[in-house]
């Protein structure tokens, strides 16, 4: 790869979602944003290898997406008659200084995130704006087609103009929620790549792992103060840490307890054990911890044993018993258990457990986790029909993979 | 930015029936900051009639357009600037009404 395609693909990166962010605000529309910004980047492609880079790649994409942004207005003017004039003259105060387009990401995410458009219009909206995927890579992730997510991103920009979604921060009573919505945004893009589900697919997606690591750092730098935005991307970071061990050879899923150690991430296991502590600094200071904080806490308990048998689980324990008074879900709770068994034995996990039959006999990791402690309980019959059912429920290759092998093993 | 803010009712779980004064003193707050454009609560659906002059004759039916279970209690119109303050004043009000609204913009 040529320098100059290099530029262009850390400007991509870099100035992406601040060249739309800077975009949105002066013409009020995503979709012109959106187009003028695709457009900038394809003509710097040409221009920068015929001329040189530009001394100041951002304010040149900007400068650039603003003229494509303009040259469409007056395009769509002198077609549809007069009446857009008066938004090409919305604006037009002078480039805001660096700490306002800072806001204007913001802004950006805020309105992608937004509690009125569908969960997975949020997810393919934010990966669009302000990650810069472009829609075959976000289909692809998700394993849609083209044209459907396509239909998706347009439906979502068209609600965002006529319910009248406002490109702001939220008011202060707002924010705590609305943040939490991004962040809930960006986790399931994180999951989707950490376990993505359906047949013949890789068993981790990289790309979308990364990308969701990527944009908790651009929400970490604009919210520096957010306990939560900080717990999410201590949480990631460790458990991306963990991704070199986590599949095998085989494209098998390796559980937690079976990993090599020594082939985890010691870079991204300090940033995130950074990360933790600086929280703990702070609910020592009296702020309650939320659920990715104590999440995060709970993989730092565990990437903090340098050998299974080092795991602290009372530790473990504890964070898991703070966690559920703040979410009191099935879920965690079926967690909950995995760190009782190591504490109490496996009999008193399963009577935790088998409590959460109803609320979760649709889930692949109960019947998996009721597989085990069957398992280690020497009741072989029970177990393997514990892990019949959940093969048939999981979605994920690699561990579809371990669980067939681990069903096989019983006698 | 104008919505129609619709109150839907549910006929086998239907909200309470006290809330008059509250609804009341919520419609001042709107006048007084400058939202409120118009407030009704409707009559039983029983009571609609549908209305079709498509083809050659007039034809009255006894109404609602659409039977179910759930349906259309009353309608607010607001004047908000945008979204944001639209959702917040409905989530008061579904509060306040006990039921379950519907927001959505005027074209």
């Amino acid at each position: 790869m040529n320098d100059v395609e290099q530029a262009v693909i850390r400007a991509h990166r870099d100035e992406w979602a601040r060249v739309v962010a800077a975009l949105t605000r002066r013409f009020g529309d995503l979709d012109i944003a959106e187009e003028a910004a695709a457009e900038a980047f394809a003509t710097a492609v040409e221009r920068w290898r015929a001329d040189g880079l530009p001394p100041n790649p951002g304010a040149w994409l900007t400068t650039t997406a603003n003229r494509k942004a303009i040259d469409r207005i007056r395009r769509e003017n002198k077609r549809d008659g007069k009446h857009r004039e008066a938004q090409m003259v919305y604006d037009n105060t002078p480039p805001a200084p660096l700490g306002a387009i800072d806001d204007d990401r913001l802004r950006l995410i805020f309105t992608c995130c937004h509690p009125a458009l569908a969960m997975e219009a949020r997810v393919a909206l934010t990966l669009r704006m302000v990650g810069g995927l472009t829609v075959s890579e976000i289909a692809r992730a998700f394993l849609v087609q083209g044209a459907a997510m396509e239909r998706r991103i347009t439906r979502a920009k068209a609600k965002i103009k006529a319910a009248g979604i406002p490109y702001r921060m939220p008011s202060a009573d707002d924010l705590p929620a609305r943040v939490s919505g991004v962040l809930a945004v960006l986790f399931l893009v994180f999951n989707e790549g950490y376990l993505a589900s359906g047949p013949g697919t890789d068993p981790v997606r990289h790309d979308l792992t990364t990308e969701a690591i990527r944009l908790t750092r651009l929400i970490r730098a604009l919210l520096p103060q957010d306990g939560e935005v900080a717990g999410l991307l201590a949480l990631m970071l460790l458990i991306e840490a963990r991704r070199p061990a986590r599949v095998s050879a085989g494209g098998e899923l390796v559980p937690l307890t079976e990993q090599d150690r020594g082939a985890w991430d010691a870079e991204l296991i300090a940033e995130g054990h950074r990360l933790v502590r600086e929280r703990l600094a702070a609910a020592a200071g009296g702020v309650a911890p939320g659920r990715y904080q104590i999440l995060a806490a709970i993989n730092a308990v565990h990437t903090s044993a340098r050998d299974i048998r080092d795991t602290d689980w009372s530790q473990v324990l504890a964070l898991y018993d703070q966690l559920v008074r703040l979410d009191p879900s099935p879920i965690i709770a079926l967690n909950r258990a995995v760190a009782v068994a190591e504490l109490d034995g496996p009999e008193v996990a399963l009577a935790i457990v088998d409590r959460l039959a109803e609320a979760l006999a649709g889930y692949h990791a109960y019947h998996a986790t009721r597989a085990d402690l069957l398992r280690r309980l020497g009741r072989g019959r029970q177990s393997r029909a514990a892990y019949d059912r959940a093969i048939e429920l999981a979605g994920n290759t690699g561990e579809t993979a371990y669980l067939t092998r681990r069903r096989d093993q019983l006698r | 930015m104008r919505y129609l803010v619709s109150v839907i009712d549910d006929k086998s779980d239907p909200g309470s029936t006290d809330r008059q004064p509250a609804i009341s003193a919520f419609n001042e707050r709107l006048i007084a900051e400058g939202y409120w454009v118009f407030a009704g609560g409707l009559a039983d659906t029983d009571a609609a009639t549908v209305v079709d002059n498509r083809g050659e004759q007039t034809v009255f039916s006894d109404g609602p357009f659409v039977e179910s279970k759930e349906y259309l209690a009353g309608v607010w119109v607001w004047e908000c600037p945008d979204l944001d303050v639209a959702l917040r004043l409905a989530a008061e009000a579904s509060k306040i009404c006990d039921r379950k609204l519907e927001v959505r913009p005027f074209l």
